[in-house]
C-alpha cells in the first residue's frame, strides 16, 4: 500500500515536531529550571514570598524575620529575651530630660563590600524612610525624632531640621520630640535599619537587585528567587562575623501548612517558624511532640465595632455583644493551641505594664443592657454584619470565629449577625473606610511596650478603624509618652485602657495569640522563646549533623 | 494569506482584552495599596499613590500603561515592589512551561494508547476498565490527587520528594498531579472520535478493499480521529504551560501559576496585566498552531 506523498510529509514533521519539543524540554531542564547549589546549612520555613526586603518597605512580620539577618540598625535585638542590646552602635548617652539620644558607633564598622559604614549612613537610612517620595507605610516609627512627622507629611522640605544628625563619623544625635521609653527597641526596628545609600541612589526600586548588594547585617543575599527561595550568606565584614554561628541560610516561601508539615517530616527543612503553618485539624496533636514549641507573645485576636453606626453608637449595645460571647468556647473549640482568653487588649507579659481587666462573659448583664438600650430580648435589634477575611494558607479561623459569635449572639441575646467574607485587599480597605458594622481584628505587637496596642485608638489614628475616639484617652496617651517615671506612666496606661476594654469597649479582645515553631532542639540551637517571636538569624545553628 | 491574516488580527484583539482587563480591574473592589498596617499619615497614602500614577483618572493610565507596554515595559509589580513584571513572568514561566510541557507528554502518552484501545476493544472489559479510569481522572480535581499522591509516594513509601523543584525526581509528583487530567481528558476525545471514524464511509470501503483490522485502524482511523485531540491541546497546552495555581501551591513550585490567583486577589493591577496578555498571546497562538496542524492532517481543511 502507498502512503501518500502528504502523509509522509506529515509523519516526517510530525518526528521532527516530537522531537524539537523533547529537545526543548530537556533544554528546560538542563538550564535555567533546576539550579544545583550548594546545600545550605540551616533550611528555615517562613511563611509567605516577602513583598520586599528594602527595610523601609516592609510590613509583615515574615519580611522582617529575613530583613533582620540583611541590615543592622543601631539597637538590635537579643536573641533570648528581645530585649534592645547595642548593635552598630556600642553605647549611647541620654539626656537627663530623655529628649536627646547620643549613639556611639562602633569603629570597625563596614558594609559587606568592605567599605566604611558611618553616622552618615545612619542618617540617610532614617531621612530616606521619612521621605514622603520613599512611601514607607511605616514611617511613623520615626515621628518620636523631632519634625519628622512634619517632613514625612511635606509640611517642611528640609531634611536638616529632622532630629537626626551626624556631628563625627562614629556618632549620631537623635533629637526626640519628647522622651520616648521605647526608642531603643524602634532603633533595632526594620524601618530604621542602615542602608546603602550608594546602591539606593543608583538602582532606584531595583536596588536589591545589585551584585554586589552592600549590606550592613549579619547576613549577604546570596539569591532571591521569588516562590523559591532566599538564600543568606554571612557576611565576612559584619562587626559580629565571628558570632554568626551558620554560613548558609536558605528561606523557604511555603504558605501551605501542609506542605510546610511535610517538607520538616522529611527532613528538606529544619525550621518551622509560623503560627500559620501548623495545620489546624492537628494543632493540638502535634503540640504534644517535643519538636513543636508554643509560646505567648506579643499578638492579639480582637473584633471592632463601627461606633459610627447604629446601635453601635450605645456603649451598653457594644457591652451587651462582649458580655454575650464566651471566649473559652474560642479557644478550646476553634484555635486549640493553648491560647489565654482575654478581656484587655495589652498581653500580659508586656514590659513595664499590667493591664486592668475588661468586661468579662456575663450573659444576664448583657441581657439587661440591652434591654436598657431599648432591645430587650434582642427585639427591634437590627440584623447586622460581621466581616472577615480569608485567614491566610486557606484556614479557617475567622470565619469559624464568626460562626461561633453569630450562635452566641443568638442564644444568648436573641439577635441576629450575618457572617460576611471578603477578599483580603478588599478587607483592609472596608475596614479603614469603615465600611463594617463589626470586624475581626487582631494586632501584632511592633515594639515591647503598651503603646505599640494602646496608641492605636487615639482619635484620628489610621489604625484605630472604629470611629471611636474619646479626648480624655487621647490626652491620657499623650501624658503616659511624656511621662519617664515608669510607674506613673503604667498607671496613666491602665486608666486610658479601662476606657477602652472596660467603659466604652469599642473593641472586645478575644484571645492571645501563641506563637508556634518547630524544630528539633537536638539539632538546632540559637532559638529561644520570647514575647516577640523574633528569633535574629546569626545566633541559629546546628548542632548535629543528621544522622 | 489565512495565517498572516490571523495574525495581524490578533494585534487588535489583544488591545480588547488589555482594554477589557484593565477596565474590569480597575472596577473591582479593593486597592493594590490597602493593607492591615495604616500608614501613620493620610500623606503617606497619598504619596503612594502618586508614585504609581494611581492618582491620574484611569483613562490616562491606561494610555500610560500602552505607551509603557509599546516600549516592552510591562510595569513594576505593586505587590512586589523590588520586581518588574518581566522579571517575574521571566523567573516564573519556564518553570511553569517545563511542568506544563512534561504535563502535556504524560497526558498524550497515556490519554492517546488509552482512548485507542478502549474504542477498538468496544464492548470488551478493556473499554469498561479504561473507561472508568479515565472518568475517575476527569472527576477528581487535582487538590485531591496531589495530596493523595504526596501521602503514598512521598511519605509512606519515601520514594519521592514531598515537594520543591530541585531535582529531576521531584518534578515526577507535579506532573503526574497536573497531567492525569488532562490524560483522562484526551483519552475520552480519542475514544469518540476513534469511534466517529470507524463508522465513516471512507473506513467501510477500505475495510471492504480487505485492509487488515490494524492497519485500518492505525494508518487511516487515527488521523481523523485524532482531530478532536488536537483541537482541544491548544488551549490544553496554553492552560498548561502557564502552570497550576494548586499544583504549584501544594509542591511549592517557583512556577507563574500562582500569580495568576495571588495577583488578583492582592489587587497587583500591573502583574495581572502582565498576565493577561501573556495567556492571550498563548492561547491566539497556540490556536493558530492546532489550525495550522489540521491542514496538514485533514485533507477536508484548507484555508484560503
Amino acid at each position: 500500500m502507498l502512503i501518500s506523498k502528504r502523509a509522509r510529509q506529515f509523519i516526517c514533521q510530525a518526528r521532527f515536531l516530537f522531537l524539537s519539543c523533547g529537545a526543548l524540554l530537556l533544554c528546560h531542564l538542563f538550564s535555567g529550571c533546576i539550579r544545583p547549589e550548594p546545600p545550605a546549612d540551616i533550611t528555615i520555613i517562613n511563611n509567605i514570598e516577602p513583598e520586599s526586603l528594602d527595610p523601609a518597605i516592609i510590613v509583615a512580620q515574615a519580611d522582617m524575620r529575613v530583613v533582620e539577618g540583611l541590615f543592622d540598625g543601631l539597637t538590635r535585638l537579643d536573641p533570648k529575651d528581645a530585649s534592645a542590646i547595642p548593635g552598630l552602635a556600642e553605647r549611647w548617652d541620654i539626656s537627663s530630660d530623655g529628649t536627646i539620644y547620643t549613639f556611639h558607633l562602633r569603629t570597625n564598622l563596614m558594609w559587606s563590600t568592605g567599605e566604611p559604614l558611618t553616622s552618615a549612613d545612619v542618617v540617610y537610612s532614617w531621612i530616606r524612610a521619612l521621605d514622603p517620595k520613599t512611601a514607607a507605610r511605616y514611617a511613623g516609627q520615626l515621628y518620636y525624632l523631632k519634625n519628622a512627622e512634619e517632613f514625612n507629611t511635606g509640611k517642611i522640605t528640609n531634611a536638616a531640621l529632622v532630629g537626626v544628625s551626624a556631628p563625627d563619623p562614629f556618632t549620631v544625635r537623635a533629637e526626640l520630640k519628647s522622651p520616648t521609653a521605647f526608642f531603643l527597641d524602634l532603633c533595632a526596628f526594620a524601618t530604621l535599619a542602615v542602608v546603602p545609600r550608594q546602591t539606593i541612589e543608583k538602582y532606584g526600586d531595583h536596588w536589591l537587585s545589585a551584585r554586589p548588594l552592600p549590606v550592613s547585617g549579619a547576613y549577604e543575599l546570596a539569591a532571591w528567587r521569588l516562590n523559591d527561595k532566599v538564600r543568606l550568606k554571612k557576611n565576612p565584614y559584619y562587626w559580629d562575623a565571628t558570632n554568626t554561628q551558620s554560613e548558609i541560610i536558605d528561606l523557604l516561601p511555603v504558605s501551605s501548612p501542609n506542605t510546610a508539615l511535610n517538607l520538616y517530616e522529611r527532613g528538606e527543612a529544619d525550621i518551622v517558624w509560623d503560627k500559620e503553618l501548623i495545620p489546624s485539624e492537628l494543632v493540638d496533636v502535634l503540640l504534644q511532640r517535643p519538636d513543636f514549641h508554643s509560646f505567648t507573645y506579643l499578638g492579639t485576636y480582637f473584633f471592632r465595632f463601627n461606633v459610627t453606626r447604629k446601635p453601635f453608637d450605645d456603649p451598653r449595645v457594644r457591652k451587651a455583644l462582649a458580655m454575650a460571647v464566651d471566649k473559652q468556647r474560642i479557644v478550646k473549640k476553634i484555635t486549640r493551641a493553648g491560647e489565654t482568653t482575654t478581656t484587655h487588649l495589652v498581653p500580659g507579659g508586656t514590659q513595664n505594664y499590667t493591664s486592668p481587666e475588661g468586661v468579662g462573659y456575663d450573659p444576664e448583664t448583657a441581657r439587661k443592657l440591652l434591654a436598657e438600650a431599648g432591645y430587650p430580648d434582642g427585639k427591634g435589634f437590627p440584623r447586622f454584619e460581621y466581616l472577615f477575611n480569608a485567614a491566610s494558607g486557606g484556614g479557617k479561623i475567622h470565619e469559624n470565629i464568626a460562626i461561633e459569635l453569630q450562635q452566641m449572639w443568638r442564644d444568648e441575646l436573641g439577635i441576629t449577625m450575618v457572617v460576611r467574607q471578603v477578599e483580603t485587599q478588599v478587607f483592609w480597605g472596608m475596614q479603614s473606610r469603615l465600611d463594617y458594622s463589626l470586624s475581626k481584628s487582631s494586632w501584632i505587637g511592633d515594639y515591647n511596650d503598651a503603646n505599640t496596642f494602646l496608641g492605636m485608638f487615639v482619635t484620628g489614628e489610621g489604625n484605630n478603624e472604629t470611629g471611636w475616639g474619646k479626648p480624655e484617652y487621647d490626652s491620657l496617651i499623650r501624658a503616659a509618652n511624656v511621662e519617664t517615671d515608669l510607674k506613673r506612666r503604667e498607671k496613666l496606661f491602665q486608666q486610658a485602657e479601662t476606657i477602652l476594654v472596660h467603659d466604652e469597649v469599642p473593641i472586645v479582645p478575644l484571645y492571645f495569640y501563641v506563637g508556634i515553631n518547630y524544630f528539633d532542639t537536638n539539632r538546632i540551637s540559637g532559638i529561644w522563646a520570647n514575647l516577640l517571636d523574633h528569633h535574629p538569624l546569626r545566633s541559629i545553628k546546628k548542632t548535629k549533623v543528621t544522622p | 494569506m489565512y495565517f498572516i491574516r490571523r495574525i495581524l488580527f490578533a494585534i487588535p484583539l489583544l488591545f480588547a482584552i488589555s482594554l477589557l482587563a484593565f477596565v474590569l480591574m480597575h472596577l473591582a473592589p479593593g486597592s493594590p495599596f490597602d493593607s492591615e498596617r495604616k500608614p501613620a499619615s493620610p500623606e503617606i497614602e497619598r504619596n503612594l499613590k502618586a508614585k504609581y500614577h494611581y492618582d491620574e483618572p484611569v483613562w490616562k493610565q491606561y494610555m500610560r500603561y500602552l505607551n509603557d507596554l509599546a516600549h516592552g515595559d510591562f510595569g513594576v509589580s505593586l505587590k512586589y515592589r523590588n520586581h518588574t513584571v518581566t522579571d517575574i513572568i521571566a523567573q516564573g514561566l519556564p518553570v511553569s512551561m517545563t511542568l506544563g510541557g512534561l504535563a502535556f507528554c504524560f497526558a498524550m502518552v497515556f490519554g492517546l494508547p488509552a482512548g485507542f484501545l478502549t474504542a477498538a476493544r468496544r464492548g470488551g472489559w478493556e473499554d469498561y476498565a479504561g473507561s472508568l479510569l479515565t472518568l475517575l481522572t476527569v472527576c477528581i480535581p487535582s487538590f485531591v490527587i496531589a495530596p493523595a499522591l504526596v501521602l503514598i509516594f512521598a511519605i509512606k513509601c519515601h520514594l519521592l520528594p514531598v515537594a520543591l523543584w530541585n531535582s529531576p525526581w521531584s518534578m515526577i509528583l507535579p506532573t503526574v498531579a497536573l497531567g492525569l487530567y488532562f490524560a483522562g481528558k484526551i483519552s475520552r476525545l480519542m475514544r469518540e472520535g476513534m469511534l466517529g471514524a470507524m463508522q465513516s464511509e471512507f473506513i467501510t470501503a477500505a475495510r471492504s478493499k480487505g485492509l487488515a483490522e490494524n492497519s485500518l485502524l492505525l494508518k487511516h482511523a487515527v488521523r481523523i480521529a485524532i482531530l478532536p485531540v488536537v483541537t482541544f491541546s491548544g488551549p490544553m497546552m496554553a492552560d498548561l504551560l502557564t502552570g497550576s495555581f494548586i499544583v504549584e501551591n501544594i509542591f511549592q513550585i517557583p512556577g507563574i501559576g500562582v500569580f495568576f490567583v495571588n495577583s488578583m486577589s492582592n489587587r497587583d493591577h500591573t502583574m495581572t496585566m502582565g498576565l493577561a496578555l501573556l495567556y492571550a498571546i498563548l492561547v491566539i497562538g497556540l490556536n493558530l498552531l492546532v489550525d495550522f496542524a489540521y491542514t496538514m492532517l485533514d485533507p477536508r481543511v484548507k484555508y484560503e
